[in-house]
């Protein structure tokens, strides 16, 4: 088969189909159960580090956070 | 020892430049040597002056902050520059007799024109890129930048290729390719300095400590990775001679139409998108001091824009040559991207809710509000236009070109002002800036400008595109060009004119910005706006 052919019937079938599973799938694991915590924490990441890069001294590091500026 | 190295290759180039500047087969080709030989020969003897000294300690516990403040100098520098082309170019087509003989051939429009976009684009914007994913994935990742020197490399070699643009297209050296208009040369050279920026960036997160990578590093991950494909593809190109700046391109016909069309509407979507939504995601929470409004919604809009926005770009040729199939489907995700756009505007301005007084007390924050709106109006406008019935009018008038400067000045221009003047107290320690009152100035200036601007251009725009399509009752053209022409006289002035204020306003803020950094501590700034409480 002509390489064009072959590449265009797979680009119109499974690679579509691909693409579509993944980004249905991406959307389906953004709203998985328990997921508002760690994005809540995440948007807060912005709110600290400011000045100077994490220590390696702290140990705690993922234990210790920034309070949400608001509760959501 | 990697002293030496640098010495040893930095010499050779010097060489090797000197030797291809005397071969030379044209003009724009010799100025790029001789570019070359010059920032090889500065860098060579900034080093030998160093050889020997104790080696600078990098300090793992600070962050790497040189590169964003040069990088910020360099982002209100270029912006004046290409601001001010612009203004040039806009009076250009008003009063042709602007077009100067004795410049002819260097500084008509047809020269300046790429100058302009190039400028505002690559320069302006590239450097605010450049310098605020710098500043973001530091504080993002709490780790300092990955690479060491490599990112004063990234700074000044893109520099180098700003100017290696600059003077190609005054001095004619083009392939043609709007918006990818530099010839091989320099795109081998900002493919190496690309390449260097995404390490120093992918480096930085691969090192962070912090155990999520926030979505405005996604955003500038895909502007750089997508930004490096699309260059690639366009460019390639078979160069004539080593000696020369003529190269001849792999592409050719509808092939090279579409590939150029993928390549210019995705420099839209991830250079002047995807990169500055990194910025918004980042500057606006900041500014307001309250995170993003949904960070579910925001990986959604990241998501739905890069599967989204990659095939858009065939809209830029409905009618032509383009099979109807691809045209259509260019226009059905034109139209498509309409949904995840909203999503991120509505994410943005939803971060201010709850905290709407800051509209009136903070200009920096009012400048970002009005981004984001341009942003979604550009967002609205460019699906419209991309369905085919409409671009049969608006196609080839100045209504495109209206639309390009809602977003690029709206949301382009405002949002890098608001991080300029977020980032620059921040990054020379200053405890406020100059003037609140000169932002709100440039606030107004600028806004007032774009609004001549746009408006103007929606006028002569759908003017000009009725007129061509007027025939008469035995089906003949009413209207020759030169009427239309004619007829956009007044429009022309107004654009100008708009462009003007929006000049006025990024000088007022480089003043500012300026003072910010050298006035100072005892100085009593002016700061009435944002220490009066609301009344």
């Amino acid at each position: 088969m002509e390489t064009y052919t072959w590449l265009r019937a797979f680009a119109d079938s499974w690679h579509l189909l691909f693409m579509f599973c993944f980004f249905i799938g991406v959307f389906i694991y953004i709203l998985r159960p328990g997921a508002s915590k760690v994005h809540d924490e995440t948007a807060n990441m912005i709110f600290r580090n400011d000045d100077k890069p994490e220590g390696d001294d702290t140990g705690t590091r993922k234990g210790r956070h920034s309070e949400p500026k608001e509760a959501r | 020892m990697w002293d030496y190295i640098k010495l040893a290759v930095l010499g050779l180039v010097v060489v090797v430049a000197a030797i291809a500047a005397s071969l030379a087969r044209d003009l724009p080709y010799l100025v790029h040597m001789l570019v070359i030989m010059l920032a090889s020969a500065i860098t060579f003897f900034w080093i030998i002056r160093r050889v020997g000294e104790p080696a600078l300690v990098e300090n793992p516990n600070e962050y790497m902050d040189g590169p964003i403040r040069f990088g910020v100098i360099a982002t209100a520098f270029w912006g004046v520059v290409g601001f001010l082309v612009g203004v040039v170019i806009a009076f250009q087509l008003a009063w042709p007799e602007l077009n100067f003989q004795w410049a002819e051939g260097y500084l008509n429009f047809g020269r300046l024109r790429p100058l302009h976009t190039s400028a505002v684009i690559f320069a302006f914007g590239g450097n605010a890129l450049i310098a605020s994913a710098f500043y973001v994935v530091q504080r993002t990742s709490a780790a300092r930048l990955w690479g060491g020197g490599l990112s004063w490399f990234v700074f000044w070699g893109y520099q180098v290729f700003i100017v290696m643009a600059a003077t190609g297209y005054v001095l004619g050296s083009t392939q043609g390719n709007e918006y990818a208009e530099p010839e091989w040369l320099t795109d081998l050279w900002l493919t190496i300095v690309w390449v260097a920026f995404l390490l120093v960036f992918m480096g930085t997160i691969i090192k962070r400590r912090e155990p999520h990578i926030y979505v405005a590093n996604w955003f500038y991950m895909a502007f750089i990775v997508t930004v490096a494909m699309l260059h690639i593809v366009n460019n390639l190109a078979i160069p004539v001679s080593a000696f020369g700046s003529r190269s001849v391109p792999v592409w050719s016909g509808v092939q090279s139409a579409m590939i150029q069309w993928w390549y210019g509407h995705n420099a839209v979507g991830f250079f002047l998108t995807a990169g500055f939504l990194g910025m918004m995601y980042y500057f606006i929470p900041k500014q307001a001091e309250r995170p993003v409004y949904s960070y579910k919604l925001s990986i959604m809009h990241f998501w739905a824009l890069i599967f989204l926005y990659i095939w858009a770009g065939p809209h830029h040729l409905h009618y032509t040559a383009l099979p109807d199939w691809a045209q259509t489907l260019g226009m059905t995700f034109s139209i498509m991207l309409w949904m995840p756009s909203w999503g991120g505007m509505i994410n943005g301005l939803m971060t201010l809710s709850g905290a709407w007084d800051k509209l009136r007390t903070d200009p920096i924050i009012r400048m970002m509000v009005v981004a984001v709106g341009f942003y979604g109006m550009a967002t609205f406008e460019g699906p419209m236009m991309s369905i085919k019935a409409v671009n049969s009018l608006s196609h080839y008038t100045d209504w495109t070109i209206g639309h390009v400067h809602s977003g690029a000045l709206g949301w382009n221009g405002m949002i890098t002002f608001g991080m300029l003047y977020y980032l620059v107290p921040r990054l020379w320690q200053r405890e406020r800036l100059y003037s609140l009152r000169l932002v709100s100035w440039h606030f107004w200036l600028a806004t007032i400008g774009i609004v001549l601007y746009a408006a103007s251009m929606w006028v002569t725009g759908i003017m000009e595109g009725l007129m061509w399509r007027e025939v008469d009752a035995q089906g003949f053209l009413v209207n020759s060009f030169a009427d239309t022409v004619a007829a956009k006289f007044p429009m022309y002035v107004v654009r100008g004119l708009g462009g003007t204020l929006f000049l006025l306003g990024a000088i007022i803020m480089c003043y500012n910005l300026w003072k910010t950094v050298t006035s100072t501590a005892e100085r009593s700034p002016a700061r009435a706006a944002g220490a009066v409480p609301a009344e």
